[in-house]
């Protein structure tokens, strides 16, 4: 259990970073919070022969809050963004899956940024990339480039991102006035990776009727797309119950896998009723989680 | 950036428990491998080496951090603190440690280290816990004696200990 050699690097800067990485040749890891990685090297499951450590890269540890987004630097740690009172006014859905992602002690080192770049579709800010339509900030050797969250995630583990590019930050995008946002998962220990999660979005237009209804999933589907279930919810109002054809939609959307926990059919069923729940926490009457 | 080749060994220097300390290790070595075998501070204890099980959590710039999943150069940045900086004499054990003995929160003893850590820094955080709360501020530590209710009274003794501390 101990990593294969590897020759480190410790950049000062994005651009020294994206050199090692080039000079790297192919053969060059992004270390960030090493709390999905360190594992997988540990294990063997990867032996690259570089890492790049953006432990010291300077000014990647920042979180910008505008109308429109929600910006988190690449060495944003999980516990400093569930942390911060401006990014979960301005979308509450952040510090509402966060809360999900493993323990404090993993949540201190790893950040979120990192979480995206790994793509695990049973990690939950993935989920919420998605849901809030947001933008991954790429730099590699020809420079910066933007990915959309919908455009990024290309299978288990595995992005458009090319092997020498650097996510420098991800911009989660702000829900319409009127929306409201929950997050709900089951897992075996608090903490644990989730069975089968869901992150909702709900937008009640000005005439109190639902006009937009979304969700995506963590750990039911390969990677996180978008449902839509503006069709199935569209027109209720706050107060009303979650119709039946939610639990069908959900169903058929979601492709869940059987292991030593659970059985394909339970994550689909769990998939499903806590999509149920956490539409019908968005349509209690009082206006709370509007973002 | 030149860099050496793999696997040669690097001066590592580290400030553990306010002291800065230096050995020569390569590149992959775990901090927690560091500390043990490279520092002789065998109060750090390894049971998985993937981040599950919590036994060699310690202190990062004061948070809790499993030192299996961190290298020991990138800790060199770092302030790390050992169960041993939490308090390293019997006759003068920290209000954590010392509620761990009076609760008998531990039989083997070996989760002990990753727990008094991770509990030292909740409180600082939170120095007047729920049992609810005291519960999951453990959940990502693994203890295969005690069956926890021990430790959860031990969590919220210490919590006790500490007010009257700062209260005297
Ligand atoms: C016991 C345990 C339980 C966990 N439970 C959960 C959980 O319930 N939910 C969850 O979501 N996660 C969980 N995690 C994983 C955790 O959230 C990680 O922090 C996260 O997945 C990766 O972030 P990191 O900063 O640690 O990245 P690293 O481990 O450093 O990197 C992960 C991968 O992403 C790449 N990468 C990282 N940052 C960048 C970047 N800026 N640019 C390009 N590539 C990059 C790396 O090259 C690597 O391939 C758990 C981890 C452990 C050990
Ligand atoms: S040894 Fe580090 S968490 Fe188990
Ligand atoms: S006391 Fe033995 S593992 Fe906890």
């Amino acid at each position: 259990m101990k990593p294969a050699p590897f020759v480190h690097h410790a950049p000062r800067t994005v651009d020294e970073a994206v050199a090692a990485l080039v000079a790297a040749g192919g053969d060059g890891k992004v270390l960030a919070g090493g709390q999905s990685l360190i594992p997988l090297l540990s294990m063997r499951l990867a032996a690259p022969g570089h890492l790049v450590d953006l432990d010291g890269v300077a000014g990647l540890d920042t979180i910008e809050v505008t109308d429109t987004h929600v910006r988190v630097g690449a060495l944003v740690r999980h516990a400093a963004l569930e942390a911060h009172d401006d990014a979960a006014t301005a979308l509450p859905l952040l510090r509402q899956a966060l809360r999900n992602v493993a323990h404090p002690a993993i949540r201190s080192r790893g950040t979120t940024v990192g979480s995206i770049a790994h793509a695990d579709p049973a990690g939950e800010m993935p989920a919420v990339a998605v849901l809030s339509g947001a933008v991954v900030e790429a730099v590699g050797p020809g420079g910066a480039r933007e990915i959309a969250a919908g455009d990024f995630f290309a299978g288990p583990l595995e992005t458009t991102l090319d092997p020498d590019e650097i996510v420098v930050a991800v911009r989660f995008g702000r829900f319409p006035a009127g929306t409201r946002t929950a997050f709900l998962e089951s897992s075996r220990r608090s903490g644990d990776y989730a069975l089968a999660g869901v992150a909702v979005a709900v937008q009640v237009g000005d005439d109190g009727a639902v006009a937009t209804a979304r969700a995506s999933f963590v750990g039911v589907t390969p990677v996180p797309d978008l449902l839509d279930l503006g069709g199935v919810l569209g027109g209720l109002r706050p107060g009303d119950p979650v119709p039946g054809g939610v639990a069908d939609a959900v169903a058929a959307h979601v492709d869940p896998e059987s292991d030593i926990h659970a059985s394909a059919d339970y994550r689909r069923m769990l998939a499903a009723e806590l999509t149920r729940r956490a539409l019908g926490a968005t349509l209690v009457e009082t206006t709370r989680g509007a973002a | 950036m030149s860099a050496p080749a793999a696997d040669e060994p690097l001066e590592i220097t580290v400030t553990v428990n306010g002291v800065p300390r230096t050995a020569s290790a390569p590149a992959r070595r775990l901090l927690s491998d560091f500390l043990r075998h490279d520092l002789g501070l065998t109060g750090t204890h390894v049971g998985c080496e993937h981040g599950v099980c919590g036994a060699c959590t310690v202190l990062v710039d004061g948070e809790p951090a499993r030192a299996c999943l961190m290298f020991a150069v990138t800790a060199q940045a770092h302030a790390v603190t050992t169960v041993e900086g939490v308090g390293d004499d019997p006759a003068a054990m920290s209000p954590v440690q010392r509620a761990f003995a009076e609760c008998h929160a531990l039989q083997c003893g070996f989760c002990t280290p990753g727990f008094v850590t991770t509990v030292t820094a909740y409180l600082q955080d939170h120095p007047d816990p729920s049992a609810d709360e005291a519960r999951e501020a453990i959940s990502g530590n693994l203890c295969r004696c005690t069956g926890y209710q021990n430790i959860v009274k031990a969590v919220l003794r210490a919590a006790e200990l500490r007010r009257a501390e700062a209260g005297a």
